[in-house]
């Protein structure tokens, strides 16, 4: 351990490399986590399947790189707009159902249940081989080569924060943003005004689920994918929300990419078995401040 | 009037069939499997399938099993374990309790193996198992369960052995890197290469444990890029191959000798797919198609290699291959024992001494199969060449990575 620590002292080109790799496709899942933020805060609605739409996404990206030879970056439309509709498709049959239990076990059991059916059909229809779509654009050589990236991190990265900052201004600006975000505040409230709650909904839950299609299109890209790895996805947009708060949608980019970035660095100097712990132990404590810092400032709901 | 001849047609045809059946089950022995042909072991499941089929297809095609001389037609009984062990354990109970198998073959992977050997044991009901290879399995004290297949800590000790003699330098001068996945069986092939660097005085300089779902291996590669070992070892299933031969180029990492396991799994040898990120690596597999061994039911390795092939349109991995060797080492002690009892056959089976077209099997007392080496391949240009140990070597090892 102190070995480790002593290269990155000593080296520090590998701790550059080791953040800025974190840094760029932390921005990947920070788009993930955006998507789950959103229909959280709209919605009410913890989906515990985000992965799954990932590795779902991810293989239309691979499919149609192999099966029809489209370049993998020029399949993320294609793959938003399937997966803008399989988001519809899941509102109308399993989301709109969800909407208003009390018991909050109810959705993340659906959901999760959702995530299983998910992975037993992607591994029925693409097969349980572990894939990835490699778009082969070469690296980038920083500092005389003592830093390299590959360009596709880069793209992705490029990728991911136009994503989220053209949905952001959508958000912010836009009439339809308005709507999302008045039924956020108060639902029945944007019913009487003669915004179609239900249509929100869906398109709330369909921006969702194509952002996690964009995410895993990403994925496959830089990484690998197979069936049963969505709920990594899951759980690191849940652990990033919950760090970022919600409906802070800086906050979510900034834990998204630091905590890839402290992850690597992590895993450098303790070991990879450990860092999945290190993060976790890391979102306790900041819990835990930010509860005794919450409780002093403790006042009455206006 | 169409109803009435319908049902007529059906009652003739049930009273028929009972009337055959009995005749037809006296001449099968049924042997018991549950194999993954869903969930996440299910690429490999139906590998293992595919071999217990063609294996008891070419056992019957030979005139089958004769006991006490009569002549019996092997038959398998399967269920899909979904590959999850506590559903496998239910299944073992259910071949031999409802179904009322008396023999057993095993499941794919040794954490299901694991989960069904208490089961046929208790049972008292011999297993012959060709996919499980955790040596945690062995210690347990089992005299019901024989195992075709090297143990796991002796898949990558031969990739030890080969930068001991290439390396150009002391062996205590050798440093070695260890990115292996966090389960029993990796931890396994961990322990073996352990040991035989430490015999050789090399010095371990990584040794990570992956995560289970690994999904990005980026801090233990930039970690190999830093201290620059000699050998690399990665075992990770076929998530950990592709991962990491796919990372280290991305992250221009570079080593003398790549030592993996899974390659074929992980399709590394599919050049659509992976290009040539893969080339040189070294891939340990218990049977390869050019391997030098030969038996009674299916002729020389390369010629089972035909065989399948002609059957099922691929290659045969190691693990169909092995699967198909399970049956036969069955038919033998069935064979040998000259009877059905359950305790007969075990004790045949412990005295196997048979030569196949996998190899040599013999087992310790244990179970495990002692007479068979493990074979380290080397991947170039989207082909496997065997490449140690050297006595069924075909090629020379490339050394160092080009």
């Amino acid at each position: 351990m102190i070995t480790y620590l002593n290269i990155l002292i000593d080296s520090p080109e590998f701790l550059a490399q080791l953040i800025i790799n974190g840094l760029l496709v932390g921005a990947i899942f920070a788009l993930i986590a955006y998507g789950l933020a959103l229909a959280w805060g709209v919605m009410d609605i913890i989906n515990f399947a985000q992965g799954e739409f990932v590795i779902f996404g991810g293989y239309i990206t691979y499919t149609l790189f192999y099966q029809f030879g489209i370049h993998p970056i020029l399949t993320i439309p294609i793959v938003a707009l399937v997966l803008y509709a399989l988001g519809l498709i899941i509102y109308k049959t399993i989301i709109s159902r969800l909407l208003g239990q009390k018991d909050i076990f109810i959705t993340i059991l659906a959901t999760f249940g959702l995530a299983i059916l998910m992975q037993q059909l992607m591994q029925a229809i693409f097969g349980p081989d572990v894939v990835t779509a490699d778009p082969r654009l070469g690296m980038l050589k920083l500092f005389d080569g003592s830093i390299l990236i590959s360009n596709i991190q880069i793209v992705s990265f490029i990728i991911a924060i136009s994503v989220g900052i053209l949905l952001f201004v959508v958000m912010k600006y836009s009439r339809f943003g308005q709507t999302i975000r008045a039924t956020a505040q108060n639902p029945r409230a944007a019913g009487i005004l003669g915004i179609d709650i239900d249509k929100v909904y869906a398109n709330t839950f369909a921006i969702n689920t194509a952002l996690c299609g964009i995410g895993g299109s990403l994925v496959v890209m830089v990484w690998t994918i197979h069936p049963f790895i969505g709920l990594v996805y899951t759980f690191r947009s849940f652990m990033i929300v919950i760090l970022a708060g919600l409906g802070n949608f800086m906050g979510i980019i900034y834990s998204g990419m630091g905590i890839s970035a402290l992850e690597n660095v992590t895993g450098f100097v303790i070991g990879a078995e450990f860092q999945a712990a290190v993060i976790f132990c890391l979102l306790v404590i900041i819990l835990v401040t930010r509860s005794i810092r919450a409780r002093r400032k403790r006042q009455y709901l206006e | 009037m169409i109803k009435r001849v319908l049902s007529t047609a059906v009652k003739a045809l049930v009273l028929s069939g009972l009337m055959i059946s009995p005749a037809a089950m006296a001449d099968t022995i049924k042997l018991g499997a549950a194999v993954s042909l869903s969930g996440k072991y299910s690429t490999a499941g139906n590998h293992t399938q595919k071999g217990y089929d063609l294996g008891v297809k070419y056992v019957n095609g030979m005139g089958g099993v004769v006991v006490d001389g009569k002549t019996y037609d092997l038959e398998i009984v399967y269920y899909d374990d979904e590959s999850t062990p506590a559903r496998g354990a239910s299944l073992a109970e259910r071949l031999i309790l409802r179904d009322g198998v008396s023999f057993m073959l095993g499941p794919y992977s040794s954490g299901l193996t694991k989960a069904i050997a208490p089961v046929t044991e208790a049972h008292g009901v011999p297993m012959v198992e060709a996919n499980g290879a955790s040596r945690s399995l062995f210690n347990q004290g089992y005299k019901y369960m024989f195992a075709v297949l090297s143990t796991s800590e002796q898949y990558l000790q031969e990739a030890v052995n080969q930068i001991a003699i290439k390396a150009g330098k002391p062996a205590s001068e050798i440093t070695v890197a260890l990115a292996i996945e966090n389960d029993p069986f990796s931890q396994d092939i961990r322990a073996g290469v352990m040991d035989d660097a430490n015999r050789h005085g090399m010095t371990i300089v990584i040794d990570d444990k992956l995560p289970r779902d690994l999904s990005d291996m980026t801090s233990t590669l930039v970690k190999v890029k830093a201290l620059k070992p000699d050998l690399l070892v990665v075992s990770g299933h076929s998530k950990g191959a592709a991962l990491s031969v796919r990372q280290m180029k991305d992250l221009g990492v570079s080593v003398n000798m790549l030592a993996m396991t899974h390659c074929e799994s992980a399709k590394l040898h599919d050049k659509e797919k992976f290009g040539n990120l893969a080339d040189y690596a070294l891939c340990a597999a218990q049977w390869a198609p050019s391997v030098t061994s030969e038996g009674a039911v299916f002729g020389t390795a390369g010629n089972y290699s035909a065989i399948f092939d002609g059957e099922y349109g691929y290659v045969p991995p190691y693990q169909a291959a092995e699967s198909s060797a399970a049956v036969i080492v069955m038919a033998d002690a069935i064979t040998r024992a000259n009877s059905l009892d359950k305790d007969a056959v075990r004790d045949a089976l412990a005295a196997t001494d048979l030569s196949t077209f996998y190899g040599q099997i013999k087992f310790s007392e244990a179970g495990n199969n002692i007479a068979k080496p493990m074979i380290l391949r080397q991947l170039i240009d989207g082909k496997y060449y065997v490449v140690a140990p050297a006595n069924v070597a075909t090629d020379e090892l490339v050394y160092p990575r080009p």
